[in-house]
């Protein structure tokens, strides 16, 4: 690594209406250099990125590559200059192969015929170089999220990056796959790649060479990885010491929910013999890397969906395909996966919100009519107890941060004490202030002798708050393993489909 | 300059804003007299004249306005639930043919008062049964309900063409094209003697109110109203979204073959293809104005009828042509969409 920058960004501010994205924002990056950007959501890190790629205009300040300063709002430049982005949602062409894919963009319109041979000659080298290796002919909507992954970045690399700008690139991959990205990336520094990685988890951040911690915008602190540890920064991000709330030992109750070979299929998600059971006063993680039908499962526990066969029971009596007003009255709560999209109607006040999934309940509704003040009085409850912050009922759901919409959810759910809790990735996007709150209002319905089915991505947060886990694999489910004593690797196998070792260790 | 939304939408924004829109259509339309040859000033004045000079004028505003208020409500009614029933005219349609075939033939002999409660509702199920199609064939097939309400349109229209020349003509019509003319105790009475102002205006009117209140206070009117802004939260939330939207049908459906049924036996007694310049249309344009509110729909109609009754007297006048009342009609929607964005955002520099 030589000691001047290939990459300096100076002094960048950028405003969204009264909103600070960044503040005055200086990073340099050095060349082979390994670089994670550590922050919470809405921590600016990715408004950052999409400045150094063109995509916004800063309010203030510079980018320099080679000490030759960018023009800022123009992704040409930044692509001329050597930078490629890979980002967070893919934006490859699903029914194009590899090879079209990587090309697109690269050639002149009116050029008679495309320069696929050497173009496939290319790519191959860049594969070999790299250890991407990919089918250039394989159409991108039949690869794995993995690979897609590697295709995004062999484009950056066929555009002659330089330096490589990857938003959250473990957000779809198990934790094997994120291994071996991490392993491909050391690969090319060695190779006089630069890299920026943006991440809000900490064991990821440690692979890099240097951290940057981004908090409200601005940059709070700068590490080496061997002169730190996963502690130091969890606290430097957020700025506090947060500790998460731990579970503690209960034994469990009878059997509440048995699912016994339940088969459900919706477009290309394909759910095949699901069982598992839970008890009262337990948690039951379920486990996945997103799109292995974990979204289908909820549905289908929450009301919103019918398995094909298949038995769901409660309590031995038999719910299966009952929609969601009837599991709502049997004491099924429901926090749904997408919380903004589902859960709540951005345009209507809170108190609309808290009692739309309860209009057949004769407390907010008879006669067609809606009861508006038991309504709102409902609402002043939940805000309330839950601790909801940020207006009251007549307040428009879309001001409310999404910590404090995640608290309203739980609070119309949990305010009846009901008996069963299905949580579709309670604590997805929240930062980690907001998720301990979640977490420990999920141990508290735990102890209240609620059986929680926890549907998460996160390791970390069903290892510390379920009481068995079991990994659901391209629509199946895993044999339930109790957590005590269970380590990450362990699920990360498990997530990976590796589960016969634990076939019988129920 | 930067745009952001507003946290909050003070009341004197939500008055003020399609307020000043109207104005400011005015204004342009104003530069467009003025391009004509006409004195501005003097040529809005005859359209105020005309639109509320005397009696007649404003009777003649009012009559028009009751069924731009209706298929206005129509409009507004289906696309809060982001139902596009752009059918309207042809609901219209439908109620009209209804109520002029039965009320000719009056088959139970019935009193006026039953009589004419009868036809509103068979004039209003009429223009039900044309939109529950498309809608249930969006639910279940997914075809999309602008082209089939907008194609049935043309479809209705050439029906009632068809019936007017054939099973319903009036033979007394000196070969005119129109439908046997309703027996006279199932015409709506006067509001005003020696005009043309009939008691459908009460009729108009009160469907607002009916509709305001459905929209604040019923089960459905916050169903559909989720439904309509977003899908997949009422979906979550257990409301039974293709019933809702049936249901929108209905009531949207309804309220423009009411307006059909209403222009029959309150102004017209028969049935023709004049029966309608574009009401249906039209009604589109009163709801946007509205903003989609069913009370701001009794003055969004008002406004667009004034203009165009307003037209016709400044034209007689002044020799600028009618025309001018459909462009300020589009001036203001196009203004009265820059309000509705100013309301929600705001711009900083």
């Amino acid at each position: 690594m030589s000691s001047d920058p290939i990459l300096r960004l100076d002094g960048i501010t950028k405003r969204f209406g009264a909103i600070v994205a960044n503040e005055d924002v200086t990073i340099q990056l050095g060349r082979g250099e390994i670089l994670a950007l550590l922050g919470e959501n809405g921590a600016g890190k990715t408004t950052l990125m999409n400045i150094l790629f063109g995509h916004y205009l800063p309010d203030a300040g510079r980018v320099a590559v080679d000490g030759r300063e960018l023009t800022l709002g123009k992704p040409r430049d930044a692509i001329a200059a050597g930078v490629g982005m890979v980002h967070q949602h893919f934006t490859l062409a699903p029914n194009l192969t590899v090879l079209e894919n990587v090309m697109t963009g690269t050639e002149r319109l009116w050029h008679p015929a495309s320069a696929t041979t050497a173009a496939r000659a290319k790519l191959a080298d860049l594969a070999d170089r790299f250890g991407l290796a990919i089918d250039p002919d394989a159409r991108v909507h039949d690869l794995s999220v993995g690979e897609q992954q590697r295709v995004e970045i062999l484009k950056a690399l066929y555009n002659q990056a330089r330096i490589l700008i990857l938003d959250e690139p473990t957000a779809v991959l198990t934790r094997p796959e994120a291994d071996r990205l991490f392993q491909t990336l050391r690969v090319m520094a060695k190779d006089g790649l630069s890299i920026i990685f943006i991440s809000h988890k900490l064991y990821e951040v440690m692979t890099a060479d240097r951290v940057v911690v981004l908090r409200a915008g601005r940059v709070t602190a700068e590490r080496r990885t061997e002169a730190t540890s996963r502690e130091e920064l969890a606290e430097l991000m957020v700025g506090r010491r947060v500790t998460r709330p731990v579970r503690d030992a209960t034994a469990p109750g009878p059997v509440l929910i048995k699912a016994s070979g339940l088969c459900a299929t919706a477009g290309r998600t394909a759910l095949r013999d699901i069982d598992f059971t839970l008890h009262k006063g337990e948690i039951l993680g379920i486990i996945g890397v997103s799109g292995n039908g974990q979204t289908l499962l909820a549905q289908i526990l929450s009301g919103l969906a019918r398995p094909h066969s298949g038995d769901l029971q409660l309590n031995g009596a038999d719910i299966t395909g009952l929609t969601a007003p009837e599991l709502l009255r049997r004491g099924v709560a429901r926090i749904p996966e997408d919380r903004n999209r589902e859960g709540v109607v951005a345009r209507f006040p809170l108190w609309q919100n808290t009692v739309l999934e309860r209009l057949g309940d004769p407390r907010f509704a008879s006669w067609g009519l809606v009861k508006r003040s038991a309504a709102r009085a409902f609402c002043r409850d939940v805000i309330s107890r839950f601790d909801v912050r940020g207006g009251g009922p007549e307040t428009e759901t879309a001001t409310l941060s999404g910590g404090n919409i995640q608290k309203l959810i739980f609070g119309r759910n949990m305010i009846d004490g009901p008996a069963v809790l299905i949580a579709a990735q309670p604590t997805r996007g929240l930062d980690e202030g907001a998720i301990s709150a979640v977490h420990k209002e999920i141990l508290n319905a735990r102890s209240d002798g609620c059986g929680v089915i926890l549907i998460s991505e996160d390791l970390d947060e069903v290892l510390a708050l379920a009481d068995r886990v079991q990994a659901i694999v391209k629509g199946r489910l895993s044999p339930a393993v109790g957590t005590d004593g269970l380590d990450a690797q362990q699920v990360g196998l498990m997530m990976a489909g590796e589960w016969s070792g634990h076939a019988h260790a129920h | 300059m930067r745009i952001e939304r507003r946290e909050t939408r003070p009341a004197w924004l939500v008055i003020g804003a399609p307020v000043s829109a109207v104005l400011v259509a005015l204004m342009a339309a104003g530069l467009l007299v003025g391009l004509s040859g006409a004195p501005v000033f003097e040529a809005f004045g005859r359209m105020a004249v005309g639109a509320f000079g005397s009696k007649l004028a404003i009777t003649e505003t009012l009559t028009r306005a009751v069924p731009l208020i209706l298929t206005g409500l129509a409009a507004a009614v289906a696309f809060r639930a982001q139902v596009w029933n752009i059918g309207a005219e042809g609901q219209l349609y439908a109620g009209a043919l209804a109520v002029a075939a039965l009320g000719a033939a009056n088959p139970f002999g019935a009193p006026a008062y039953l009589l004419i409660p009868m036809l509103l509702v068979a004039g209003a199920v009429a223009g039900m049964i044309l939109l529950i199609v498309p809608v249930a064939l969006r639910l279940r097939f997914g075809v999309d309900e602008v082209v089939t309400t907008l194609l049935m349109n043309f479809i209705v229209l050439l029906f009632v063409s068809l019936a007017i020349e054939g099973f319903l003509r009036d033979p007394l019509a000196f070969g005119w094209p129109q439908s046997v003319p309703v027996p006279p105790e199932a015409r709506l009475e006067k509001l005003v003697t020696q005009s043309r102002l009939h008691t459908g205006l009460i009729v108009a009117v009160g469907a607002a109110l009916v509709v305001f209140a459905i929209n604040r206070f019923t089960v459905f009117g916050l169903q559909s109203r989720a439904a309509g802004l977003q899908a997949d939260a009422a979906r979550f939330a257990g409301a039974p979204i293709s019933l809702t939207l049936l249901k929108v049908a209905c009531l949207s459906g309804g309220l423009a073959g009411l307006a059909g049924a209403v222009e029959v036996l309150g102004v017209k007694g028969h049935v023709s293809t004049a029966l309608s310049p574009g009401f249906g249309y039209t009604g589109i344009v009163v709801a946007m104005l509205a903003a989609l509110s069913p009370i701001g729909v009794i003055f969004a109609g008002l406004f667009v009828a004034a203009m165009f009754v307003g037209a016709d007297g400044m034209s007689r006048a002044m020799g600028v042509p009618s025309f001018i009342a459909d462009v300020t009609v589009s001036l203001a929607l196009l203004t009265m969409l820059i309000a509705l964005f100013l309301t929600q955002f705001r711009i900083r520099r």
